[in-house]
């Protein structure tokens, strides 16, 4: 029996029915409850827009986060300005938050001069080192050993960093994830792990991907605490993840967090979950929408009134449509940032072989005959 | 001779072990890894002394997980640390591929630049020592073929420290292949100055000659040296090049050589197919065939697993390489 279909031990603030709150909703000032609520809208409007852009052939890839927001923000808010994010795929919105320029998150989807990584990697595979968000590898689980290191690396320079190491369900059954948590809890590392189960690792279900019942239970066999959260309820995800927080500050080492969400829509632009994936079996309070959820609290409380919402919503729409009208005519990256950055100086037999592209893409190299 | 000028005669891994105190003393960011590096100073004693000096947070025993043990260093050094990780065994670090060819190699790449890892990582290799499978393989050429990666494979003492401050100095992620078969058994003059280093990607002549180049790396260059040396008192002279970096390759100091004697002969104990050999072969093919008077030939390991009664058999000796060098003579 999936984690899924057993809601009722989660932590949670926001009530749902038949589910009542456990845990008091964590003190934060108004303007950080907007900005949070700011940054889940964002992630579900690129969704939408960048779907879109994609059934156009605009952007060849995309990896959807709708109805993950909550987990993504309700954590990835915690993250100061000097702790680390050592991304999965759908934590972009952690990079937004954290003031990566959506010129550049377009450009890195677009593949053009905008990108910092000039067009290198596949859309979705953000990087930037101006908010500590790590180049996502799509190799699953190989982010979370380095997140320990960076981890092992922060305790010894006594900087006081947090790291944010996030996983899908799926990484869970990789050594890397082995690994990551044991070195982590051995040598008591402030690093986070967490975990985004949305229920799929794209075709394989949670229950076929572990017999363990949960993740955050694996943790035990590593010495470490392990949570599970209502994935979709923005501030249990952010009061527990507060907690695991100042636990790595006070120097007692990592948690692993579960945050128990649902993949609305396909693993990715490529994907169709209708071909192995029964709707109609999918537990109910998992598709309430975890934004619902949190604009009704908001609003409640007073501090979301309908002015403040439309105008958030104006202003991200315009962000967005005009981040893309700039971003998607950009130039092509050179032929150079093919063979820049392999290493610190570019070695002379590389140097060669970028002199022999430039002339096989100048016209004159023809492969013309007679030769 | 003060401290600083001259040399100490050494053996290659004590050559190794002085390096490492030197580098960790010139800066706090050397941080040492791996499998029983700390308290029982390595496997083989490489890391001696550098816990008691220290301490265990900069000179880290592992848990037992090879890609733990990278994947960590990756994202210490990422941080600003200057990681030297040990995997006791080249052959045990398939575990850690991933990591180093996934991500170490091609960190800095993909986020353009913003994220670097310049790890060391140091692997004893090579057979010789009665180990099997899997204590004496030659694993260079898969690390060769990736992108972003230097590999360094020290042949001498002196080389062998001065290459291996040179990678820890360096801003690029280095494969550092010690050659086991000799730590103890080669011993040469190493300079006493804690600055010297020797620069990866220049190769060395270990044996000038005219008549024959014989191409080689890691302990097979003391293999060819004792081949040459028995084909000098029968009136043949070898060149012996030491590659010393396979990757930067020092591809002009190989030319040379070849134009001088237009007969090769590279000499590799690994396993043969797509061998680095193969790699050198193919250079000079491209770069020289109208320099050469006979066929290029490789000397090898075979295709085969590497063995344990039989190693002997399986790694070239000093009478293969002469072999070959008569094929390219009477050619």
């Amino acid at each position: 029996m999936s984690i899924h279909s057993q809601p009722e031990g989660l932590v949670r603030v926001l009530p749902l029915p038949g589910l009542p709150a456990n845990t008091r909703a964590p003190e934060l000032p108004a303007e950080e409850h907007r900005s949070m609520f700011r940054s889940m809208l964002l992630i579900r409007m690129l969704d939408e827009k960048m779907l879109l852009l994609q059934r156009q052939g605009r952007i060849a890839f995309f990896g959807p986060s709708a109805g993950q927001e909550a987990a993504i923000i309700g954590s990835g808010a915690v993250a100061r300005k000097d702790d680390w994010v050592f991304p999965a795929l759908r934590e972009a919105g952690i990079a937004l938050h954290r003031g990566f320029p959506l010129e550049q998150y377009f450009g890195q989807l677009f593949g053009n001069v905008l990108d910092p990584q000039q067009g290198r990697q596949q859309p979705m595979h953000f990087s930037s080192g101006a908010v500590h968000y790590v180049s996502l590898s799509s190799p699953i689980a190989t982010q979370l050993p380095q997140a320990t290191g960076a981890a092992v690396a922060a305790k010894l320079k006594g900087d006081g960093a947090v790291i944010f190491a996030y996983l899908g369900d799926g990484a869970t059954s990789e050594h890397d994830f082995h690994c990551a948590l044991n070195f982590a809890a051995v040598w008591k590392a402030p690093v986070i792990f967490c975990c985004q189960n949305n229920g799929w690792a794209i075709s394989v279900p949670f229950e076929k991907q572990t017999a363990s019942g949960s993740v955050a239970v694996k943790a035990a066999a590593y010495g470490m605490p392990g949570i599970a959260v209502d994935g979709n309820d923005a501030l249990a995800v952010r009061t527990t993840t507060e907690l695991a927080f100042a636990r790595a500050q006070r120097g007692e080492g990592p948690a692993l967090l579960e945050f128990v969400t649902w993949r609305r829509g396909g693993h990715s632009s490529s994907d169709d979950p209708t071909r192995y994936r029964d709707e109609a079996s999918i537990p109910a309070w998992v598709l309430v929408d975890p934004i619902e959820r949190y604009r009704a609290w908001l609003r409640a409380g007073g501090i979301l009134g309908p002015g403040n919402e439309e105008a958030i919503a104006l202003d991200l729409k315009a962000s967005i449509e005009e981040g893309i009208a700039k971003a998607e005519h950009a130039p092509r990256p050179d032929l150079d940032s093919m063979f820049s950055d392999v290493y610190s100086t570019m070695p002379p037999a590389l140097t060669r072989q970028m002199m022999s592209a430039d002339r096989d893409t100048s016209g004159k190299a023809e492969g013309a005959f007679p030769l | 001779m003060s401290a600083t000028n001259g040399t100490t005669n050494m053996t290659l891994l004590q050559a190794l072990n002085l390096a490492l105190h030197e580098e960790m003393e010139r800066s706090k960011d050397v941080v040492v890894l791996g499998e029983d590096v700390g308290r029982n100073g390595g496997v083989f004693r490489t890391t001696d002394g550098l816990f008691a000096k220290f301490g265990a947070e900069r000179v880290m025993d592992t848990p037992l997980a090879e890609s733990g043990i990278i994947g960590t260093a990756v994202g210490m050094a990422m941080y600003g640390l200057k990681p030297v990780a040990e995997i006791q065994f080249s052959d045990f670090i398939f575990p850690a591929f991933d990591q180093i060819v996934s991500e170490m190699a091609k960190m800095r790449y993909r986020s353009g630049g913003e994220f670097t890892c310049p790890v060391v990582v140091r692997t004893p290799a090579g057979g010789g020592i009665r180990g099997g499978h899997y204590h004496s393989q030659s694993p260079e050429a898969y690390f060769c073929h990736t992108p972003g990666l230097q590999v360094v494979y020290p042949a001498t003492p002196e080389d062998a420290k001065g290459l291996l401050k040179s990678a820890i100095r360096g801003a690029d992620p280095v494969i550092f292949f010690e050659p086991k078969r000799i730590y103890r058994t080669v011993k040469g003059d190493v300079p006493n100055d804690p600055d010297f280093t020797v620069p990866i990607g220049k190769a060395r002549v270990a044996r000038a000659g005219k008549d024959v180049t014989i191409v080689s790396w890691g302990a097979m260059v003391h293999t060819s040296l004792e081949a040459a040396e028995k084909a000098a008192r029968n009136g043949v002279d070898i060149e012996v090049i030491d590659l010393r970096t396979l990757v930067p390759l020092d591809e002009e100091c190989i030319l040379t050589s070849v134009r001088k004697t237009g007969r090769v002969v590279i000499a590799s104990e690994a396993t043969r197919t797509c061998g680095f050999a193969s790699e050198i072969s193919a250079i000079i093919a491209e770069e020289a065939i109208d320099c050469l008077e006979a066929p290029i030939v490789r000397v090898t390991g075979y295709d085969t697993p590497f063995p344990y009664t039989l190693e002997h058999v399986y790694m070239p000796g000093p009478a293969r390489v002469l072999d070959a060098v008569q094929r390219v003579r009477a050619f």
